[in-house]
């Protein structure tokens, strides 16, 4: 099932730092529930269409109208970081 | 025109696919009602929705949906009726939801063609693979501050149209015959302003090389390279480097790559290359985006005119060559101004006068057709007066720098000035007599068997009257008599 | 005269018309019995200076006689409802600080219809968990306690704290949101009433997503009619929300005729696996038995792919959350840990602003939506979901409702079942398919268990159908006479 390396590559596309200690245990429990989700496999799903939406309606349009904006000041309020009516993050190099 | 890249292991032909991201136009966002204007203040265009806020839900823009449909419509597309949206998992500060909300396996727009208008008049069939709708991210700043980046969100939830080609073209010219033609087309359709330098279309190039007749090879993506030039830079520098790989003995690696137009050269985006896996599902907060043929065919009955059609219409109904026609119908004003000057005239006279004379004369300018200080109209006149032998085509040309410098009627200047051509053929005739008399040796050797000197004598005649003298009638008259 | 607080939603809201006492007296009562019943933890946040101020509003409005729906009725909010100036926390360490600049829809239509805010209530982090037991804010206990035994309960969850609140008369209501059973299965163990209404009868908009196909808000309450006056309030459609269905909002309250004569009951076989504790089997058939009573008739029907629908909502529920909290990465809101890069700064950030269960829910959904992965686990889930949404519209061509226990078993201590997740998981397998189908789910508490905890009935309705979920609903509780109360201290 998942290997500490497979854990630790899903950690980093989650971008959750996990300690090495904690990778085999967490590697057993994601084991154990994915081993328990594959009794799906026992379900035979031939020709069955995956269920995308729950409702059966059609997706609405709004019109091409401004509604929104104009108030930078609301959209950085809570930001840990910001300067110059911009959020601040640490440098990225490329 | 091939183009191909010789090498000790034999020839090599090189293979390009392009991903154009071009931002649509509308007043707001794909899904939130936000201003999509360019060059406003930092975040002062965002909505809560753009900004990724916990709760925000989107909503799509009728306009933009319309817009994509218009340009699948442009681009000879097959039209999906049900495509679904699905999000595209990745972290990146400007990107404020963890992911971008675009379309995958059932995207809009499907299969279509691009005919490219090669510069020798030929033209060649590039496949569409799709147009898909997608959300545009923000923007990071890296040069404010010493150790921060800073992220605006303006352009955060502008729609774009990912629109990519089939791995078809084999040259350089033709990527750029590529994007050029695409630009008119969405120019036409206004549904993208086409302008690469401000990044409304930005152009991602796929780039391998293969034996002629191989299967295909791995290819290196070059991201966001910003100007035609640079895209066909970037292919020559790519294709060459892949040789040069293959032919020590390497191997090609699929990677990202950039360009750097100061170098001339791409390099390996290492930061890029970590752990691609962008986990695409369907957006739950959205379902699929459903319409029925009678919208698609409503939107048909409003598409313009487009570049192909219209040179074929340029080509039969004005009698131009295919190169002129291309020449014209990439962009809409040109095209246009040429058919106000073209209407009711001889369509190769118009042609020369709008491609030649005008564009050359705007060129030097540094002007453009919108800002010609030559109307269409007064262009025409100009043409009439040469028609109605009012003037010589010298003098037309002379007329034209005029009107270009003061922008006035043709006729108004030919009367101020008194430029009409002389048709008199007394007067004519007087002025050859007194060039004659003035030069009677010269005459002489014309007499004597030295014919190539009459266009000097047609020189002289032209200069005692001013250019004025009809070059037709003055050649005659001389001729005669000269040799009689 | 009766305590305030002991008024349900309707009695208060009579009561406020006929001028019988004040929304402040109101809201005071209930403000000195949050007061008193703090060590519950039911909220994360008290807003008693605000609920005064709206009580007084009320006041006003009621003087006039322009009353709405919920006028001058204090309730609680689950604190995954984005409440403009008002901390709004997931029950999560990553939102910290957050006040959000807007008012979610269902919080605003409440508001409009003039309830009055206490606070926002305790729920599992992001409401993922079945205890309440994950919220960064410590858990939220029940009030009820087992026949002569004093160890904590959990509450249920997520709507824990939520349903602690209106189960303790700390709130005369509360709102919370079901995923997965987050309602009923709170409501059960607290011995109160909640329904999870169809899928797009109230707007998501402005609630703090989990799973967004799954995601609905809804009423927690003392009884049925409550409920059906405050779905009222809560409920209708919102342009701002793509998933919400634009359908007329019915009178819900009107539906409590108590005439089920004639409805047809369904009892899915498949509910009623072996090891089910002979306490819940008795319950239900007690249901029935009552339901047939009034008029109803009773049929077994089968939902033959009930035993995946918990394998299928873990998968599906993890993969959308992994996307939908991508958003909480330390840069516009919330907790910041610095690092030395972007990458650094996220991953520090998530892992200290992240709760053990939340980050294991992250990382399944990110394994099954990865390369290789998706198919086998994501696309596999969503087909047989919509074989568990295909069992219940072939049932519903032969019965009007189905009936169903809420939970396995009653509320259970804290700790107990937080070493195994999958042992966790197992508290929602009666609610969770209702949840992967969409559709109205209500649960009525209906008897005392053996050590004299509450036991909730759950009824399953057609989609948009909650009037006859609730009608029955109505029969069940009269039926049931359940009128038992938390001894509190
Ligand atoms: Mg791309
Ligand atoms: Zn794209």
């Amino acid at each position: 099932m998942l290997d500490k390396q497979t854990v630790r590559n899903i950690a980093f596309l989650a971008r959750i730092d996990v300690k090495e200690d904690d990778l085999e245990p967490l590697a057993n429990q994601l084991s154990g529930i994915i081993g328990w989700v594959e009794q799906l496999g026992e379900v035979n799903t031939d020709g069955v269409a995956p269920m995308t939406s729950v409702t059966n309606q059609v997706l609405r349009w709004r019109a091409d109208e401004l509604t929104d904006g104009g108030r930078a000041d609301q959209v950085v309020l809570n930001a840990p970081d910001k300067l110059d009516g911009c959020f601040a993050v640490p440098k990225m190099v490329e | 025109m091939s183009y191909i890249i010789k090498g000790n292991t034999g020839d090599w032909e090189v293979v390009i696919g392009l991903e154009v991201h071009a931002q649509v136009i509308s007043n707001s966002k794909l899904f939130s009602g936000a201003d999509t204007t360019f060059g406003a203040e930092p975040n002062s265009q965002v909505s809560f929705v753009d900004a990724g806020f916990p709760g925000m839900l989107p909503v799509i823009n009728a306009k933009c949906v319309e817009q994509a449909v218009r340009t699948g419509l442009g681009l000879k597309a097959k039209i999906n009726n049900r495509s679904v949206f699905a999000r595209k998992n990745y972290f990146y500060a400007d990107l404020p939801q963890g992911y971008q909300i675009s379309q995958y396996e059932l995207p809009i727009v499907g299969e279509g063609t691009l005919i490219l208008d090669m510069p020798d008049g030929s033209t060649r069939a590039v496949g569409i693979e799709r147009l898909h709708l997608e959300q545009d991210a923000g923007k990071s700043m890296h040069d404010q501050h010493p150790n921060k980046s800073l992220i605006d969100l303006n352009r955060s939830g502008v729609a774009l149209m990912e629109i990519v080609s089939k791995p078809d073209m084999r040259t350089p010219e033709e990527a750029g015959a590529y994007l050029r033609k695409l630009r008119a087309i969405l120019r036409y359709l206004g549904s993208c302003d086409g302008n690469m330098e401000e990044g409304s279309m930005r152009c991602d190039v796929n780039v391998s090389v293969r034996h002629p007749g191989e299967e295909f090879r791995t290819r290196c993506e070059i991201k966001n390279v910003n100007s035609v030039r640079f895209v066909m830079q970037a292919i020559e520098h790519e294709a060459a480097r892949h040789v040069e790989v293959y032919e020590s003995g390497g191997d090609i690696r699929q990677e990202t790559r950039l360009f750097d137009p100061s170098r001339g050269e791409t390099r390996s985006m290492r930061s890029k290359e970590q752990a691609h896996d962008y986990r695409y599902f369907p957006d739950p907060d959205l379902l699929p985006l459903e319409f029925d043929d009678a919208y698609v065919e409503a939107i048909r009955a409003t598409l313009p005119e487009l570049p192909d059609e219209k040179k074929e219409r340029f080509i039969s109904e004005y009698g131009i060559t295919a190169y002129d026609a291309t020449v014209l119908v990439m962009d809409q004003e040109n095209s246009a101004f040429f058919e106000t000057v073209a209407k009711g005239r001889d369509g190769k006279t118009a042609v020369a006068w709008v491609t030649t004379n005008l564009f050359g004369s705007l060129n030097k300018r540094g002007l453009s057709v919108s800002d010609s200080p030559v109307s269409a109209t007064q262009l025409g006149q100009l043409i009439d007066l040469v028609a109605d032998n009012t003037l010589s085509t010298r003098l037309a040309k002379d007329v034209f720098e005029i009107m270009m410098d003061e922008g006035k009627d043709p006729s108004v200047i030919v009367e101020e000035r008194g430029m009409k051509q002389v048709t008199d053929t007394s007067a004519i005739e007087a002025a050859c007599d007194q060039v004659i008399a003035a030069n009677a040796e010269k005459a002489d050797e014309v007499r004597n068997g030295k014919e190539k000197l009459v266009a000097w004598f047609v020189g002289q005649v032209m200069k005692a009257t001013q250019g004025k003298a009809n070059p037709a009638m003055l050649q005659e008259i001389l001729k005669k008599k000269l040799l009689g | 005269m009766t305590t305030l607080t002991d008024l349900t939603l309707a009695q208060a809201r009579d009561g406020l018309r006929n001028k019988d006492f004040t929304a402040r007296e109101l809201t005071e009562s209930y403000i000195a019995a949050m007061d008193k019943h703090r060590d519950l933890n039911a909220y994360i946040t008290e807003t008693p200076e605000l609920a005064l101020a709206q009580a007084a509003e009320s006041d006003a409005r009621l003087a006039k006689g322009d009353a709405g729906a919920m006028e001058g009725l204090p309730i609680g909010m689950k604190d995954l409802f984005c409440t403009e100036g008002v901390l709004t926390t997931a029950g999560s360490h990553i939102l910290d600080g957050f006040k959000p600049p807007y008012e979610s829809t269902v919080s605003a239509r409440l508001k409009q219809a003039g309830a009055v805010l206490l606070g926002k209530t305790n729920l599992d982090e992001f409401a993922m968990g079945s205890s309440n037991e994950t919220s960064y804010y410590g858990a939220s206990k029940n009030p009820w306690k087992a026949t002569g035994d004093d160890r904590d309960l959990v509450p249920g969850g997520s709507s824990g704290g939520s349903a602690a609140a209106v189960a303790a008369r700390i709130a005369i209501a509360a709102t919370g949101t079901d995923t997965g059973g987050s309602i009923r299965q709170p409501a059960a163990y607290c011995g109160i009433t909640g329904i999870k209404p169809t899928y797009g009868r109230c707007s998501r908009w402005g609630i703090i997503a989990y799973a967004s196909s799954l995601d609905q808000a809804g009423p927690m309450t003392r009884d049925v009619r409550d409920a059906a006056i405050m779905l009222g309030a809560m409920s209708g459609y919102d342009p701002k929300d793509s998933t919400s269905a634009n359908l007329p909002v019915p009178d819900f309250e009107a539906a409590l005729t108590g005439n089920i004569k004639g409805l047809r009951i369904g009892l899915p076989k498949e509910y009623r696996p072996e090891g089910l504790s002979p306490e819940i089997a008795a319950l239900w058939d007690r249901g029935a038995q009552w339901l047939k009573d009034a008029g109803a008739e009773v049929v077994e029907i089968s939902l033959p792919h009930t035993k995946y629908a918990l394998a299928t909502y873990y998968v599906i529920a993890p993969a959308e959350c992994s996307s939908n909290l991508a958003r909480y990465d330390g840069v516009r809101f919330g907790l910041r840990v610095e690092g030395s890069s972007l990458d650094e700064m996220y991953m520090k950030t998530r892992a200290a602003g992240f709760g053990t269960e939340v980050q294991r829910r992250i990382m399944m959904g990110t394994y099954v939506l990865s390369a290789g992965y998706y198919d086998a686990y994501y696309l596999k889930a969503q087909k047989v979901r919509a074989l568990i949404a295909q069992d219940f519209r072939q049932a519903f061509e032969q019965v009007d409702v189905i009936l169903a226990p809420t939970a396995p078993t009653p509320a259970f201590g804290m700790g107990e079942n937080m070493a195994d997740p999958i042992t966790m998981y197992l508290n929602d397998v009666f609610t969770v398919p209702t949840s992967l189908a969409g559709l109205p789910g209500l649960s009525v508490p209906a008897g005392l268990s053996a050590t004299g905890l509450p036991l909730g009935l759950q009824l399953i309705g057609k989609p948009f159908d909650e009037e006859t979920v609730l009608r029955v609903g109505g029969v069940i509780e009269d039926a049931a006479g359940f009128t038992a109360k938390p001894t509190l201290a």
